[in-house]
Formats: structure tokens, sequence, C-alpha cells
């Protein structure tokens, strides 16, 4: 009884021993980000180095607030992104159902090349984009950019979206077409509700693609006002001889709606990520 | 595709060959009005340039003059025998290669620990959310914190100096030694999280009474872990890493935002190479040349995705 007690004892410890250093070397980075947004740029390389340091205020955020062109970053990411989220979702779900409730020729093929087309390389595709857009007039849009992105969106979507709605009976929807709905009714009035987790699980996911990209939003606009965050935080390195300060506020406010969304659905994200890709 | 073959074979089973000719081709196409989004999206914005692609890369001074001419592999074979290529391309290897093992890994601890039931939920919930931060932020995020604490001045040095490992201001992402190693260790520290996350939704769903019955057998704990919990992993961690060496290889903005391919080539990567021959040098030909041969490795990887993720229906 005493050996096992002492065992327990020991495996407690271990964990904690664990998490305490991985979540040193996860958080420490992410912490040094916040700490340093509100020192006085002066301080940022101050050596010792202290977490927090004299004067420490909200002056780089304020100076963020007040410059309308990095507020307008903000304002073309969260366009940007919110915008293709919509999108892939309301197309993924419906060729998600097409993949999960019906047979048709050609079924197999389409399916391999939604999985593969994941693994095309965007540098590929950047040089005749590049072109495309020139052509199409989209180049430097917020369309150009928000097609762009759907492409890298949808095929995860999709195969997400056909892995859960699999996970659920067709008898629910197969009862709403007995009862006379059309097969657009039943997706929409039945199916998808009860697909809430799924749904927004991939959603979190498409709006993470979307704010974090980085290749075509640098390649495919050229003016500042068409710019989104992750390129505004790369001008800021180019301008005023590095402010670092206002670099790692920018870096903040730029986390801040994927950590927030991550917190307030990670029940629904993993709870996703199981029905999509583990049992798959 | 004949639309008569497509009967609907989902409808409710009873009568579908006796419905009108018209009733049936409706529903046939019913899924394609599904898809159709869909397969235009994928037609127009991947199909056509792919093609495009590989168009260019047959041909010499493309983009910036009106008259381009055919040139067949021309370009193929200037890059292939190209030094820096093959520099990038050993370069990528290696970064993939020591990522995709260490995202495993890494991955793979976090994920047992979080699992452990050592720790209350609260306690696991909360190291959850500090575990997967670095997946949070976006790669732009990333390259300019690690610069920030990279800098000769930073406070990597300044810690590693206080403990002696170091002396001095260290220029770890200008040093041609180390510069290679320092975006491997970031790309590591920003990539782990999808393991863990995938590899714990993994370990929850592996049934208790396995380890039960293994225990009653008297198995310690490494030998469960050997015959319960890796087995039961085995074919997650697969696809896992197949993605992750498909996605890894890709890895352009945080190469491009670090070190830009230095110094002296040190970090050139397929992506940053070819990136800088087409909107540096403006050698588009030859930059969708190389393009197509980063396709071609990667859809080979995909080919194995692909097998891997059937094997698991």
């Amino acid at each position: 009884m005493r050996a096992k007690q002492r065992r327990r004892l020991l495996h407690v410890t271990a964990v904690w021993v664990g998490l305490v250093l991985g979540g040193c070397f996860a958080g420490l980075p992410v912490l040094w980000m916040l700490v340093s947004s509100f020192k006085p740029n002066a301080r940022i390389f101050a050596t010792p180095p202290r977490i927090i340091e004299e004067d420490s205020s909200f002056a780089a955020y304020l100076s963020i607030f007040h410059d309308p062109e990095k507020i307008r970053f903000f304002v073309n990411s969260y366009l940007v992104a919110l915008t293709v989220t919509a999108l892939t979702l309301v197309v993924g779900i419906m060729a998600g159902y097409a993949f999960s409730r019906f047979e048709f020729p050609g079924k197999r093929v389409l399916n391999v090349i939604v999985i593969s087309v994941q693994a095309v390389p965007p540098i590929t595709l950047l040089i005749p984009f590049f072109g495309l857009m020139v052509t199409l007039r989209l180049y430097n849009t917020y369309q150009g950019l928000i097609l762009t992105y759907m492409v890298f969106t949808l095929p995860y979507a999709i195969i997400m979206l056909t892995g859960y709605f699999n996970t659920l009976p067709r008898e629910l929807d197969e009862a709403a077409k007995v009862d006379g709905t059309s097969t657009f009714g039943a997706l929409w009035k039945v199916l998808v509700p009860i697909s809430v987790p799924g749904i927004v699980s991939v959603g979190i996911y498409t709006f993470m693609i979307a704010w974090n990209e980085y290749l075509f939003a640098l390649t495919l606009t050229r003016t500042n006002n068409m710019r989104t965050v992750p390129i505004g935080i790369q001008l800021l390195m180019g301008q005023h001889s590095y402010e670092w300060n206002e670099m790692m506020a920018m870096s903040v406010l730029g986390s801040i709606p994927v950590v927030v969304l991550f917190i307030f659905f990670q029940r629904y994200f993993i709870g996703g990520m199981t029905a999509g890709s583990v049992k798959n | 595709m004949s639309v008569s073959e497509a009967a609907p074979v989902q409808d409710n089973g009873a009568g579908t060959r006796t419905l009108p000719l018209g009733t049936r081709v409706t529903r046939a196409l019913v899924p394609f009005a599904y898809l159709s989004p869909t397969v235009t999206l994928l037609l127009v914005l991947m199909v056509v340039p792919i093609i495009i692609v590989i168009g260019y890369s047959l041909q010499d001074a493309v983009i910036t003059t009106k008259q381009s001419h055919f040139v067949g592999l021309e370009n193929y074979i200037d890059i292939l025998t190209s030094a820096k290529f093959r520099t990038a391309l050993g370069n990528t290897i290696v970064f993939v290669v020591v990522s995709v093992v260490a995202h495993m890994l890494i991955g793979l601890g976090f994920a047992l620990l979080l699992n452990s039931d050592a720790v209350s939920n609260v306690t696991q919930a909360v190291f959850r959310t500090i575990f997967v931060l670095p997946w949070l932020l976006t790669v732009a995020i990333i390259a300019i914190l690690w610069r920030l604490l990279l800098n000769p001045n930073g406070v990597v040095n300044a810690l590693l100096s206080a403990l002696g490992v170091v002396s001095g201001q260290h220029e770890w992402l200008a040093d041609p030694d180390l510069a290679l190693a320092v975006v491997t260790f970031i790309n590591i520290w920003s990539g782990y999280p999808f393991f863990m996350i995938s590899i714990l939704a993994g370990l929850q769903g592996i049934p208790r009474d396995l380890y039960e019955a293994a225990e009653v057998d008297g198995a310690g704990v490494l030998r469960r872990f050997w015959s319960i919990t890796i087995p039961q992993l085995r074919p997650i961690i697969i696809s896992m890493a197949l993605l992750d060496v498909i996605w890894t290889s890709q890895q352009f903005a945080l190469i491009w935002m670090t070190t830009g391919g230095g110094p002296l080539n040190k970090t050139e990567m397929l992506s940053t190479f070819t990136y800088k021959m087409a909107f540096s040098e403006y050698d588009f030909a030859g930059a969708s040349a190389s393009a197509v041969i980063i396709l071609v490795l990667s859809m080979v990887l995909a080919f194995f995705y692909v097998r891997s993720q059937k094997a698991r229906d």
C-alpha cells in the first residue's frame, strides 16, 4: 500500500514537472511578446531582461489605434477572413453533403482530387495566379484574395464535413425527405443544425488559415490599403527603425482573434478534429 | 459520364426504375448541383493554373515579354543541374525530416501529459491552451517574435549568457553554421501542437478496458505504452506525419521573414529559391519549372497520404 502511494506521488510529480517544462517551452516566448508590447522601445533590449520594465504603458497600442493605416490592416484581415469562412462553409457543406449522402459517377476520382489538392504547393500556384489575377482584374482586390484562400480552405472543409456527416445517421435526413422536404431542405433544416460542432470547428480552422496567410497576401496585393495583418507587421519592420514594442503590440492584437476563438471553442474544435481526422 | 448510369442508388429503392426519364435525370443531377461551386472553383483556380504553370515551364521569358518560345525541357535541365537548387533541396530535406520527427515526439509527449489522470481537468485545460499557443500565432508573428528573442541583445542571449552557455551577443540567424538549426527549431516550436491535438484526440479514443485487461495480465506502464498506445495511435501518427511532411516542405513565410534564405544560402528552401527566381530575378519560366518540380514531389507524398487514408477506412 505504502509503495503504491509512493509510486502515485512520483507519477503526479513527474507529470507536473513535464507540464511546467512544456508550459515554459510553449508559453514563455508568447509571454515575452506580451510584456514587450508594454515596454518603452528603448527598454526592449535592456540587460538584465526584466518581465516588467518601469514606464510600461499602453503607448504602443494607442499609437496603433491612432494610425488609420494600421487599423486598415485589421479591417482588411477581418473582412477577408470572415468572408472566406462564410463562403467556405456554404460551399463546403453542400459538397460534404453530396459526398456523404449520394452515389454518383466520378465520386471516387473527385474525392481523391479533393484530398490531393491539399498537397498542391502554394508556390506552384503563385506564379500562374499572379498572371491570372491581373487578367481577371482581381489583382490587389478583396475578391482576388478571398477566391485564392478558398482554394486552400475548401478541400479541408469538405473532407472534415464529409467525415462529420458520415457519423450522423442517414435516417435523420431521410425522414425529412419522406415528410416531403426537398434534399436541399433536409440538408439545411435537419443536417446542418445538428452538425453545429463540426461546422464550428471547420469554421475556426478556415478562419485561422485565412487570417494567417502570408505568401499570397504578399504577392497579390500591391497597395497598403489592401494589406492584411501579417504583411502589415512585416511592413512595420521595414519602416521607422524597428519599433519593437509596436510590432509586438500589433502581434498581440493580430493573435487575439484566433486565441479567443480557440479558448471559447476548444471543446468543439478538438471534437471536430476527432470526427474529421480520427474517425474519418 | 452518361446520365443513364447515374440512377440514384440512395433513393428509397422501390420504384426508381419506373419513374419517368425526366425525373431520373433530374435526380441523377442532384449531387452535381451540390458539387458545382466546388468543381468550378477547383477547375478555375487549381486545374487551369497548374496547366498554365506547366506551360510557362516549357517556354522562355514568360510574363516579362510578349514573345516567348517553346524550349522543351531546357528550364528543367537548368534547374536540376544548378548547385543552388541542390542546396535548397538538401536544406529542405534536413528542415523537413528534423521538424517532423520533433513535432511527432513533442506532440506525443505533450499529449500523454495532457491525457494523464494525475492532474485535474481544469489543470489539463489550462495547460492544453498554453501548449497550443504557438500554433495559434500567425507565421508572420512567429517570425518577428523570434527575431526579437534571438536578437544579439535579446533575451535568449541574455539568459544563455547568464547560464554560461554562450558568451556575448550571438547572431543566431546570421551565423552560417547555426541558421538552419535555428529556423528548424522555430518551425518545431510553431508546429508540434497540430500533432499534439490529433494524438490527444486519438488517446481519448482508445478503449479503457484494453489497458485494464493488460494490467490484469501484469503488463507494466512501458509494456502497455508499446503494445497498446502506440499501435492504436499508429494510423493517426502516420497520416499526420505525411501531412506534416507535405506542409513543412512548402514552408515559405517563416524562412522568408527570418533569414530570407541566407546567410550564404544556408537556409535556402525550395520555396524561397523558387520565389526569388520569380519575383526578385523575374525569371518566371525558370521559377515555373522549379514550381512544377516541387509539385511533382508533393504529389508523390500526396499519393502516400491518400493511400494511408484509404488504409484507415
